[in-house]
Order: structure tokens, then C-alpha cells, then sequence
């Protein structure tokens, strides 16, 4: 009986952190953004500096109708947005925030594939989604949401692959355990690859050709109205918090921190996300759309080299160390 | 030992078998649906379900690294690849009228064989294997990891090359297009096909989680037991 209400307590922790953590990003990213173009941003939901702004956001679209077009593949329109929302949930069981058992929802012996392969399951939401749709843009968009898939995969996975080979294990516990100082310089390469490929499998900007709103009118997500496409756009929300839970993690030392782990440790990790997560909606403001000839050369030509570099980088110093 | 344990025999199977039963019947159904459907995209979304099922029953039988191997290679990449594939294709939305084709009589054959074949190898090449089931669990990263590269290097890296050679060929004749048509490749494309060799022999460097390597040889692993 204890045990499952352990399990219990546990899951909900993990959902309520999956519900809140991707509307503050959300909040934040209005606010940031706001401020760097000289605005003020959402000030009047709830009251004190707009804070409510998006749970109004989440009720105006709750009451929307939610139309499917007649052209539409409808069992996989409707089922999209779950396929791309809910591989989210399933990583953030697996990423430690502290030290310990009591720190991680579940402890998975092969952390790093798990989350990496639950992530990309995500991507065939955005798939579904485009070629159900019936419209020629959803369908352009899917095409793009899966050769920027294909291209950024890879890099990703080389990179983690690098943390794993320096650390001597796949388990994301086990990662930050083994985490020193100097590994910060030793994997820095590593961890700009990942978190630039991590970006660019969310969509974010610059790497937003698949859903240019300006260009292909949102892509995958055209036909969507109402709550569904509310659950696309948290599903977006909650990929920056993997992605930056993920990058603390495997390249920052998750709960390490100048006075050691003891005790706040979780909130190191809190800390150095939020800092990744800022970084991401700074650079949605700073920088223009790649072009997608653009998307795909950066990937094969520089970050694939760079990060092959990087796991040969961290095979000689590991045996040089040993 | 609890006395339930010592005493649960073929016909009171436990919980795990009923689950892997069940699952294996999913897993078969969605891949009957697969071949049968005629809508293609149907098709490849029902191959998701029953690759997923199969890394379902991988994790039953406590082998959770090829468990995620097999969700990260086919259906992170393989089945992404097939749904962009079929994007650039007219597949519509409905039934496509040619979905069915006049080998299926002989694809049924060829299949049927297939399937006995690898039920008869693993049937022979485990009848009278004993395998311990009180060391670490034989499907863990660190075992899986240990064997291949201890017992299996050979079969590995000979692996290795073959994908090697399977990049070479891809980036060759990707060129060879280029030279006979002047027109500008569709970059996109171009890199989607090498990106499948890529992903494999770039492995090559040695990293110990190598994982598109470590899915071909599953069965060898388990062979070392």
C-alpha cells in the first residue's frame, strides 16, 4: 500500500510540475520578449503584471468550437496533438532534479535513451497532424517537421552519446553523480550541439521553418482550432522544459553548485533550467527565421562534425585519464 | 523463495505472462492491420503500434536497453523517414485504389517462411539453455554492454563496416544523380538518404552506447547465455 502511494504522489508531483512549469515558461517568454522589444506585455489578467495572462489564454480556448475539416483524416486529426503532448510527460518522469531517490520520478537504467527516444515519438504528432489535415500548408510543414527530425536527430544523439562515454553510464542519475567541474570545458562543444539541436527538434526559433507563420500560416498545426491546438502549443511549452531540464542535466551538473548538493541541490537545478530556458526566448527574439536549405546545412556541416569531433575529444581524454 | 513462486507452473502463469500475451497479440494484430490496410498512411502509423508493442515486450522480458533502442531507431527515425517518404508521394487521404498488390499470395509465402525459420532457430538454439536468473538482469545496459563488447566485438565491428559501406554507396550514388542531372538536388532529400548510413556507421568512433549498432545483434547477445 505504501509503495503505490509513493507511485501515486509521485506521478502527481511529475503532472503538476507538467502543467505549471510550461505555462511559466510561457508566461515568462510574453514578459521577456515584451520587455527586449520595449513593451510592457499582457498587464491586466489577474491583476498584478498580467501573471494570469495565459490561464485566460487557456479558458478563451477552452470555449472555442473544435472544428476538423471535412477533408480531414479525423481519428488521427483528433489524436494528434495527444501522440505530440503526452512523450513530454513521459521524460520529465525520468529527469532528475536533486540528489537521491526521493529527486526523480522514476529511475531508468537506460536514462538517456529513454528520454531521447520518447522525445522523438513526440515529432510524429506534428506528422500526424500535417498530412491529416488535408491542407497543402500542414502538409509542407510536416515535410519540414521531419527532415529537421532527421537532420538534428543525430547530432543529438552523438552528443548525449559523448556525456554518456565521459560519465561511464547511461543513467541520468548516474550522470550527475559522476559530474566534475571540468567537465564543463571538456564537453562545452557537446553541449552547444545539444542544446542547438534540441531546439531545433522543438521548432523553436530560429529554427522555426516548419510552422513559419508567416510563410506556411503555422504549418502542421493550420487546421487546428480550440483546445487542440492549445495542446500543440503546450506540448512546444513543455519541450523547452525538457529540453532544459535535460541540457542542465547531461552538460551542467544538474544539482552540483558551488556549495555543494546538499540540501538545495534542486534548487541548483531549477536555477541553471531557468537560465537555459530564458537563453531559448532570447534567441526566438534575436535571431531570423534559417531558411530550410539553411536548417539543413547547418546540421550536416557543422553540427554533425562537431559533435563526431566532440566524441573523439572525449575518448582521449578519458583514456588519457585513466 | 515464496512458495507461490516455486509453485507457479504452465497453466497458473503470472501476471508478466499474461501482460507479454496480451501485448504479443496486439503487436500481431496491428501488423496484420498493417498489410491489410489500404490507406498508407494508416499503414505506416499501425506499424508504429506494433513496433511499439514489441518494445513493450522487450521491456516484459527485462531487456530495457534494446527496448529503447527499438523506439529510437524505428519509430524515432524509420517510421519519420517512411511518413516523410509517403508526404512526398500522392498517397491520399481514404483508401488508395492500388494499395493492394497481385504478390500478396507470395509475400504471404515468403513471410509464413520467414517466421518459421527464426521460431526454429531460437526454438533449437535455446531448448537446453539454462539461463541464470539471479545475477543482474540479463537485458540491462551494463550486460547487454559487457557481452557486446567482450564476446561480440567481431560480429560488431564487421557490423560497423558494412554500414560503412552502405554510407560510401549512399553518398556515391547521391553523386552519381547529381553529375547525370544538372538540376539542383532537393537538399532535403539528398541528406535524408545518407542520414539513415550517417546515423549507423558514424558509430564507428567508438562510443560504448553506440545504440543503431547494438539493435542489429540482439539475438547474439542472447546467445552468449
Amino acid at each position: 500500500m505504501n509503495d503505490a502511494l509513493d507511485v501515486a504522489l509521485r506521478l502527481l508531483v511529475v503532472f503538476v510540475v507538467f502543467l505549471t512549469f510550461p505555462l511559466i515558461v510561457g508566461q515568462t517568454e510574453h514578459k521577456v520578449m515584451a520587455h527586449m522589444q520595449g513593451r510592457l506585455g499582457p498587464m491586466y489578467a489577474g491583476g498584478f503584471h498580467g501573471w494570469a495572462q495565459l490561464v485566460a489564454d487557456g479558458v478563451k480556448f477552452v470555449q472555442k468550437e473544435d472544428i476538423v475539416p471535412a477533408g480531414a483524416d479525423r481519428r488521427i486529426f483528433q489524436l494528434a496533438p495527444a501522440v505530440a503532448l503526452l512523450p513530454y510527460l513521459l521524460v520529465l518522469l525520468a529527469i532528475p532534479i536533486g540528489p537521491g531517490e526521493g529527486a526523480v520520478g522514476q529511475v531508468v537504467d537506460a536514462g538517456i535513451f529513454f528520454v531521447l527516444a520518447v522525445m522523438g515519438v513526440g515529432v510524429l504528432g506534428s506528422l500526424m497532424a500535417g498530412w491529416a489535415s488535408a491542407n497543402k500548408f500542414s502538409l509542407l510543414g510536416g515535410l519540414r517537421t521531419a527532415a529537421q527530425l532527421l537532420a538534428y536527430e543525430l547530432p543529438m544523439l552523438l552528443t548525449a552519446a559523448s556525456v554518456a562515454m565521459a560519465a561511464g553510464t547511461v543513467s541520468l542519475p548516474g550522470i550527475v553523480d559522476a559530474f566534475e567541474w571540468w567537465w564543463l570545458p571538456w564537453q562545452i562543444t557537446g553541449a552547444i550541439v545539444f542544446f542547438v539541436a534540441g531546439l531545433a527538434e522543438l521548432q523553436r526559433p530560429p529554427f522555426d521553418m516548419p510552422v513559419a507563420d508567416s510563410e506556411i500560416i503555422f504549418g502542421a498545426y493550420t487546421e487546428y482550432t480550440g483546445l487542440r491546438f492549445a495542446l500543440f502549443l503546450l506540448a512546444e511549452y513543455a519541450g523547452i522544459v525538457v529540453l532544459c531540464g535535460l541540457t542542465t542535466v547531461l552538460f551542467l551538473g544538474g544539482w552540483h553548485g558551488p556549495w555543494g548538493a546538499d540540501g538545495l541541490g534542486w534548487v541548483w537545478t531549477l536555477l541553471k533550467a531557468a537560465v537555459l530556458a530564458f537563453l531559448v526566448i532570447w534567441l526566438r527574439v534575436t535571431y531570423p527565421r534559417l531558411r530550410e536549405d539553411q536548417l539543413q546545412k547547418l546540421s550536416w556541416t557543422l553540427l554533425v562534425p562537431l559533435s563526431l569531433a566532440q566524441i573523439a575529444l572525449t575518448g582521449i581524454v578519458k583514456v588519457v585519464i585513466r | 523463495m515464496t512458495l507461490a513462486q516455486a509453485h507457479h507452473g504452465f497453466l497458473s502463469p503470472t501476471g508478466v505472462e499474461i501482460a507479454f500475451l496480451l501485448v504479443g497479440l496486439v503487436t500481431f494484430g496491428a501488423a496484420l492491420v498493417t498489410v491489410t490496410t489500404k490507406q498508407l498512411v494508416h499503414a505506416a502509423l499501425w506499424l508504429v503500434v506494433a513496433l511499439g508493442g514489441l518494445a513493450v515486450e522487450y521491456l516484459l522480458l527485462t531487456a530495457e536497453f534494446i527496448a529503447w533502442v527499438q523506439v529510437l531507431i524505428y519509430v524515432g527515425s524509420v517510421v519519420v523517414l517512411l511518413l516523410f517518404g509517403l508526404m512526398l508521394t500522392k498517397a491520399p487521404i481514404g483508401h488508395s485504389p492500388d494499395a493492394d498488390s497481385g504478390n500478396r499470395w507470395a509475400a504471404l509465402t515468403v513471410a509464413v517462411a520467414a517466421a518459421a525459420a527464426l521460431v526454429w532457430v531460437v526454438v533449437d538454439a535455446f531448448r537446453a539453455t539454462w539461463i541464470d536468473l539471479d545475477g543482474p538482469a540479463a537485458g540491462s545496459t551494463e550486460v547487454t554492454g559487457a557481452s557486446l563488447f567482450q564476446n561480440w566485438v567481431l560480429p560488431f565491428e564487421a557490423l560497423s563496416v558494412l554500414l560503412l559501406a552502405a554510407l560510401v554507396g549512399a553518398i556515391v550514388l547521391s553523386r552519381r544523380a547529381k553529375a547525370e542531372s544538372s538540376s539542383p538536388p532537393v537538399n532535403s532529400r539528398a541528406a535524408t538518404e545518407s542520414s539513415r548510413s550517417v546515423t549507423e556507421s558514424s558509430d564507428n568512433s567508438g562510443s560504448p552506447s553506440s545504440a543503431s549498432d547494438a539493435r542489429k545483434n540482439p539475438a547474439e547477445q542472447e546467445g552468449t547465455r
